[in-house]
């Protein structure tokens, strides 16, 4: 199948044609290939925002927000939002563009639901895809948000180039603050709800946990504590709300100082390889997986090893070793 | 496209009427199939539903309306649909739809009629096998 019609329209900003690429993309890993293939060379130009956030503390509010300004500069907008796929029956409730029904006929704003399809780490497979799609179609800024994230869902700061994490108050004590995962990929962290009460102590607790990680080395044996300046960013807090719009301009502002940031010290450089890394990596892993169950469903030999292991001749370390020689890899 | 590929449905209640749990209980019981399910919720205006209908390139779409605006809404949609060439889309509207209404709507292309006392099966098994694609 021929991918050419819809991407000569993707290429003129046809809007439809984005929709439908994207379906295809998703559904079929193959045509996605083939997709990606073809439009690769024109991707790259997007700031690539990253939402994520536990259930409820407000990621389609305040992408519906932010898109208002956006939009108001002139920008136009792509909004992938990504909801878990049910591990029993498969199906899923996309329900994030409910919070955003004033962009619904909005121009320049192009907002994709997608479930996860039971991938972990907050996105989907085909996220990736999608964005590059979008990228093409013309959006300045594509945002995404992750399905609402416990602690460690961090695959979002592998494609986004800004991650902003959103937290309400009253949620967690310090401990959780200081705790591994989402709390270390955080570019900009969002105390949203700040007309709640306990808003100040969540900013002052997220203060506490970033000067705790703050570029100090204890050295064992002189026992001296030494403060290195720091050469990457230094996450910065601020409190909003995202219905009324309240302290927006101090959240813009610090995202366009992390994007001259990235700029300036050249770690956006970085970032994109990194990202090429990990996107590869995934790719091979489909792609070896589904080899790998291809070859344990056809061949004979296995059932042999089976036999083998169970008869406590060989143990399974043994018997992957066996299947990766005869997969030919080594 | 893939035969396996997930189901995707637009839920959606147009015009001012805001008597949401029939549509609810329907994108539950879609989802609960194992089809993926858009819910935007009441007050779409036609080009919300349309302008969702573009983006998120569903299989099917279930208006429910109880308000009995549908005569108005329903062509309203459908012609935009038309107009922006989209025609490989389910449309289906349930709700309170008088029968005299019914051979109107369907000279739009509207399908379903779904209304109070449907068995959720039964709605499942119509997306399924009504898909235009």
């Amino acid at each position: 199948m021929g991918y050419e019609l819809l991407i000569d329209r993707l290429l003129k900003g046809d809007a439809r044609a984005a929709a439908r690429l994207i379906t295809i993309a998703e559904n079929d890993i193959v045509a996605a290939e083939e997709i990606i293939n073809s439009i690769y060379k024109y991707t790259g130009k997007a700031y690539i925002l990253g939402i994520t956030g536990a259930p409820g503390s407000g990621k389609s509010t305040l992408i519906s927000t932010l898109t208002t300004i956006f939009v108001k500069e002139g920008k136009k907008v792509g909004i992938i939002c990504v909801d878990p796929t049910s591990p029993l029956t498969g199906g899923a409730l996309l329900g994030d563009r409910i919070r955003m029904k004033k962009h619904f006929t909005t121009d320049n704003v192009f907002i994709r639901s997608m479930a996860n399809r039971g991938q972990l780490g907050g996105l989907a497979r085909a996220t990736e895809d999608i964005i590059k799609i979008l990228d093409v179609y013309g959006c300045d800024i594509i945002i995404i948000e992750t399905v609402g994230v416990g602690q460690s869902e961090v695959d979002i700061f592998r494609s986004a180039q800004s991650v902003l994490v959103l937290l309400v108050p009253e949620m967690g004590d310090e401990i959780q603050a200081i705790k591994a995962g989402i709390m270390e990929i955080t570019d900009i962290f969002i105390v949203n709800k700040m007309d709640l009460p306990g808003a100040d102590r969540k900013v002052s607790e997220i203060m506490q946990m970033l000067e705790l990680s703050m570029n100090f080395k204890y050295d064992h044996e002189t026992t001296k504590k030494e403060y290195t300046k720091a050469l990457k960013w230094t996450p910065k807090i601020v409190k909003v709300n995202s219905k009324t719009g309240e302290n927006f301009e101090k959240l813009l502002d610090i995202i366009n100082e992390h994007k001259l940031f990235l700029k300036e010290t050249g770690v956006i450089e970085n970032y994109k390889l990194n990202r090429i890394r990990n996107e590869t990596l995934q790719i091979l892993k489909h792609k070896l997986t589904k080899r790998i169950e291809e070859l344990l469903n056809s061949n004979s030999q296995i059932d042999e090893y089976i036999r083998l292991v169970m008869d406590k001749s060989i143990d399974p370390y043994s018997m992957a070793n066996l299947i990766i020689q005869l997969l030919g890899m080594e | 496209m893939s035969k396996n590929r997930k189901i995707k449905v637009l839920v959606c209640k147009p015009g001012l009427d805001g008597h949401d749990r029939g549509a609810k209980v329907i994108a539950r019981a879609l989802r609960d199939a194992g089809m993926e399910v858009i819910y935007t919720g009441i007050h779409q205006t036609p080009d919300d539903v349309v302008n969702t209908i573009i983006q998120e390139d569903p299989d099917a779409v279930m208006l429910s309306i109880l308000s009995g605006a549908h005569n108005a809404l329903c062509p309203l949609i459908m012609d935009k649909l038309k107009e922006k060439g989209i025609d490989d889309v389910l449309v289906a509207v349930g709700g309170i739809i008088p029968d005299e209404d019914k051979p109107i709507l369907e000279k739009y292309g509207l399908k379903g009629f779904q209304g109070p006392g449907t068995e959720l099966k039964e709605i499942v098994e119509f997306v399924k096998t009504n898909l235009k694609r």
